[in-house]
C-alpha cells in the first residue's frame, strides 16, 4: 500500500486549502458554508465507506446514527437543568466541571451539559446503540442484513419524530457553539466561517490518516479477509464476530460525530437528518466513490453534498440519489473512478 | 377493556394485516424466482391506487382498477427488463443497492407525476359511514372486499403455480435455475414473469386498502417493511404462511396501541423484524432443516 492511504489525505488537504484561496480570490465566501456542512456529512460516509466498502455490511441505519449524536448532544446543551440544580447528580455534575451557563433566548440564564462532555456522552449513547442493534444484525448477510439495518434506522427516525424531548417535528433549536480552542468555536456565525471550515477539513483529513492507518493494521486486514470471504477468515483465525461489530460501532461514531457537530454547526437539528432517505444517501456516496476508496467517497460525497445543499437539484434532490444508485450499480460498480475508459489501460 | 373493544382492534389488525400478507405475497415471488429481494414492492402498492385514482374518473371503477393492474404490472415487467436483466454476474450487495434506488425513483416519480396530496379512490360499495355490525364491532364493508380480494388473489396464485405449465416452470426456476433451463424453460423470462405478477398483486391490493387508508407518493415505502417481516415471519419463499404472519402481524400493530403510544405505532413491526431476524431468520412456520441450506 505503502503512501495511498496517506495521498489521499494530502489531496484532500491540498484541495481545502485551494477552494478555500479559490473562494477567496472570487469574493463567493458563502461556499464555505456549505462546503463545511459537506465536509461533516462526509465524515458520517468515510464511516459507512468503511463498514461496507472494507467488511462488506450493508447498514441503512447510518443516517440514524448521525442522528443519535446530533439529538443526544443537543438535547444535553439545551436542557435546562436550573430547576434540578439542587439534586445530587446535577451538583455532581457541576463539581467535574462538567456544567456550564448562558442566557437562553430570552435573556434568562440556564444551566446544561457543557458541549465537550455533551459530544462524549452522545458518541458514547450513539456506541452502545450501534452495538445493541450490531449484535443481533450483524449475524445477518445480505438482503437481511439490509432489511434488519433499514428497519433499525427506521425505528431511531420514528422515536426522534414521536418523542416529546427530541422536539418531535420540530426538531431541537438553539444549541450553543462548540468550543474547539481558545477563539475558536464550531457555530455559524460569518466570522468564524474560515475557521469553521478548516477544522471540519482538518477532521477530514485526521480521518483519512486514521482510515488509512487502521487498513493497513491486523484489524483492518482482517476486515477485508472477512470482505473476501467470511467462513475462511474465520478458519484462519479472526474473531469474525467481534471485527464486524467493532467496525459497526467504529463507523457508527463517525456518523454520531459528525451528527453532533454538524448540529453545533448549524445550531440545531430535525428529524429529517434521521430519516431513511438520508441513510440511503450515504450508501449512494459510498458506492459512486468506489465502496472501499476513501478518497473518491470523500470527493464524490463534497460533491455531492454542497450540491445538494446549494439547492442546485432543486425538487429532484432525492431522485438524483437514487439516480445515482441504480446508474453506479448497472454501469460502474467498482466506482465512477473506475469506469473503463476507452484508450485508457489499468492496472488490474 | 370491553371484548367489543378487543374485537375492534382484531379487526382493524386484520385489514392491515391482509395488506402486508399480500405485499409479502409479492416479495416471496419474486425471491422465489430470483434469489432477489425487491426493496420497490411497496411502490408497487403506490402505484397501483394512484394510477386506478387518476383513471377513475374516465371510467368505471371496476375497469380503473383492472387497467391501473395491467399498467403496474407492466411496470413490474419493465423494471425488470430495463434495470435487473443489465446487471452481469449480480453480487447481493448490487441487487440491494439497485432495487433501493428503484424504489426511491418510483417514489419521486410519482411526486412529480402526481403530487405530496393524499388521496383515495371512491368505496367500492357504500360510502365512509356505512358500516356492518360483527359481535359489536363496526367493519366497513371495503374491509371485506379486501380480505376477499386478499383471498382469491391468494388462492389464485396457489392453483396458478400448482397447475399451470408456467407457474411449475417458474417453480422450477426458483428450485434450480440452470436445471430448469436445461430442460427448455427460458428463465430469464420467468424472471420478468415474476416481477409482472408481484407487481399486479401489490397493484391490486392498494387499490383495495385505498379508501380505507390513504394514498400518497411515500405511502410504500413503510408497507415495503411490514410487508417484509411478514414474509420473513413466515419464513421467507412461503406464501401461505406469509398470509398468516401478515394477519399476525396487523394484530400485533394494532394490539400495540394498548401500550405503546400510538406515534411508535409503526416502530413495532420493525422490532418483531429484528427480534424473529436474531432468534428465528427461518420464521415462525420455516423448518429449521431446510432454513439451514439458505444464506441470511
Amino acid at each position: 500500500m505503502g503512501l495511498k492511504g496517506v495521498t489521499g489525505a494530502i489531496v484532500v488537504g491540498l484541495l481545502a486549502v485551494g477552494l478555500e484561496s479559490l473562494v477567496r480570490v472570487t469574493d463567493t465566501p458563502f461556499y464555505l458554508t456549505q462546503l463545511t456542512m459537506a465536509a461533516y456529512y462526509s465524515l458520517a460516509a468515510l464511516g459507512l465507506a468503511l463498514l461496507t466498502g472494507h467488511a462488506g455490511q450493508v447498514s441503512l441505519a447510518h443516517a440514524g446514527f448521525f442522528a443519535a449524536g446530533g439529538y443526544v448532544s443537543a438535547v444535553l446543551v439545551t436542557r435546562d437543568l436550573t430547576p434540578y440544580a439542587a439534586s445530587g447528580p446535577v451538583q455532581w455534575l457541576d463539581r467535574l466541571h462538567l456544567l456550564s451557563q448562558r442566557a437562553d433566548a430570552f435573556g434568562s440564564m440556564m444551566l446544561h451539559v457543557a458541549p465537550w462532555p455533551a459530544l462524549l456522552a452522545a458518541l458514547t449513547v450513539t456506541a452502545l446503540l450501534a452495538a445493541l442493534i450490531g449484535v443481533p444484525v450483524l449475524r445477518l448477510r445480505g438482503h437481511y442484513l439490509a432489511m434488519a439495518t433499514l428497519g433499525a434506522g427506521s425505528i431511531i427516525y420514528q422515536l426522534v419524530l414521536g418523542t416529546r424531548l427530541f422536539g418531535e417535528a420540530d426538531g431541537l433549536s438553539d444549541v450553543p457553539p462548540f468550543p474547539v480552542l481558545p477563539g475558536l468555536e464550531i457555530c455559524g456565525a460569518r466570522s468564524g466561517r474560515v475557521g469553521n471550515y478548516y477544522v471540519a477539513c482538518g477532521l477530514l483529513v485526521l480521518t483519512l490518516l486514521l482510515f488509512a492507518n487502521l487498513m493497513r493494521s491486523r484489524a483492518g486486514r482482517a476486515l477485508r479477509a472477512i470482505h473476501g470471504n467470511e467462513e475462511a477468515a474465520a478458519a484462519m483465525g479472526i474473531d469474525t464476530a467481534r471485527a464486524k461489530l467493532g467496525v459497526f460501532v467504529l463507523s457508527a461514531v463517525m456518523a454520531a460525530l459528525a451528527g453532533a457537530l454538524l448540529t453545533h454547526y448549524n445550531g440545531g437539528i430535525g428529524p429529517s437528518e434521521a430519516s431513511v432517505l438520508k441513510s440511503v444517501r450515504y450508501l449512494a456516496i459510498v458506492a459512486v466513490g468506489g465502496m472501499s476508496r476513501f478518497l473518491g467517497v470523500t470527493l464524490a460525497s463534497v460533491a455531492l453534498n454542497f450540491l445538494s445543499l446549494r439547492g442546485y437539484f432543486g425538487s429532484y434532490d432525492d431522485a438524483v440519489f437514487g439516480l445515482i444508485l441504480v446508474a453506479v450499480m448497472l454501469f460502474a460498480p467498482e466506482g465512477v473512478g473506475r469506469i473503463p475508459l476507452p484508450f485508457v489501460r489499468r492496472r488490474p | 377493556m370491553s371484548s367489543e373493544l378487543v374485537l375492534q382492534y382484531l379487526l382493524a389488525g386484520i385489514t392491515s394485516g391482509s395488506v402486508y400478507a399480500i405485499v409479502a405475497i409479492g416479495f416471496n415471488i419474486v425471491y422465489s424466482t430470483t434469489g432477489i429481494i425487491n426493496f420497490a414492492q411497496g411502490e408497487f402498492v403506490m402505484l397501483g391506487a394512484m394510477t386506478a385514482i387518476s383513471l377513475q374518473p374516465f371510467m368505471p371503477l371496476p375497469a380503473a382498477i383492472a387497467l391501473a393492474v395491467l399498467i403496474t404490472a407492466a411496470v413490474g415487467a419493465l423494471v425488470e427488463l430495463v434495470f435487473i436483466r443489465r446487471l452481469r454476474r449480480p453480487t447481493v450487495m448490487r441487487m440491494i443497492i439497485v432495487t433501493i434506488g428503484l424504489s426511491i425513483l418510483m417514489r419521486e416519480a410519482a411526486l412529480h407525476i402526481w403530487d405530496e396530496r393524499v388521496r383515495s379512490l371512491p368505496y367500492f360499495s357504500g360510502d365512509e359511514i356505512s358500516s356492518v355490525r360483527i359481535l359489536g364491532a363496526f367493519v366497513s364493508p371495503q374491509v371485506f372486499w379486501l380480505l376477499g380480494l386478499g383471498a382469491a388473489s391468494v388462492t389464485l396464485l396457489g392453483l396458478f403455480f400448482r397447475y399451470s405449465l408456467t407457474g411449475r416452470s417458474m417453480r422450477a426456476c426458483s428450485a434450480n435455475q440452470a436445471a430448469a433451463a436445461l430442460v427448455g424453460i427460458d428463465t430469464r423470462r420467468m424472471v420478468t414473469l415474476s416481477f409482472a405478477i408481484a407487481a399486479a398483486i401489490g397493484a391490486l391490493a392498494g387499490c383495495a386498502v385505498s379508501p380505507i387508508a390513504q394514498t400518497y407518493y411515500d405511502c410504500g415505502a413503510p408497507l415495503a417493511i411490514k410487508g417484509f417481516t411478514a414474509a420473513v415471519l413466515g419464513g421467507l419463499g412461503r406464501s401461505g404462511s406469509a398470509v398468516a404472519a401478515g394477519l399476525l402481524l396487523g394484530a400485533l400493530e394494532a394490539a400495540s396501541v394498548i401500550v405503546v403510544p400510538a406515534a411508535y405505532k409503526d416502530a413495532v413491526a420493525v422490532l418483531v423484524l429484528l427480534i424473529i431476524l436474531s432468534l428465528r431468520p427461518s420464521g415462525l412456520f420455516g423448518r429449521h432443516d431446510e432454513a439451514r441450506l439458505k444464506e441470511y
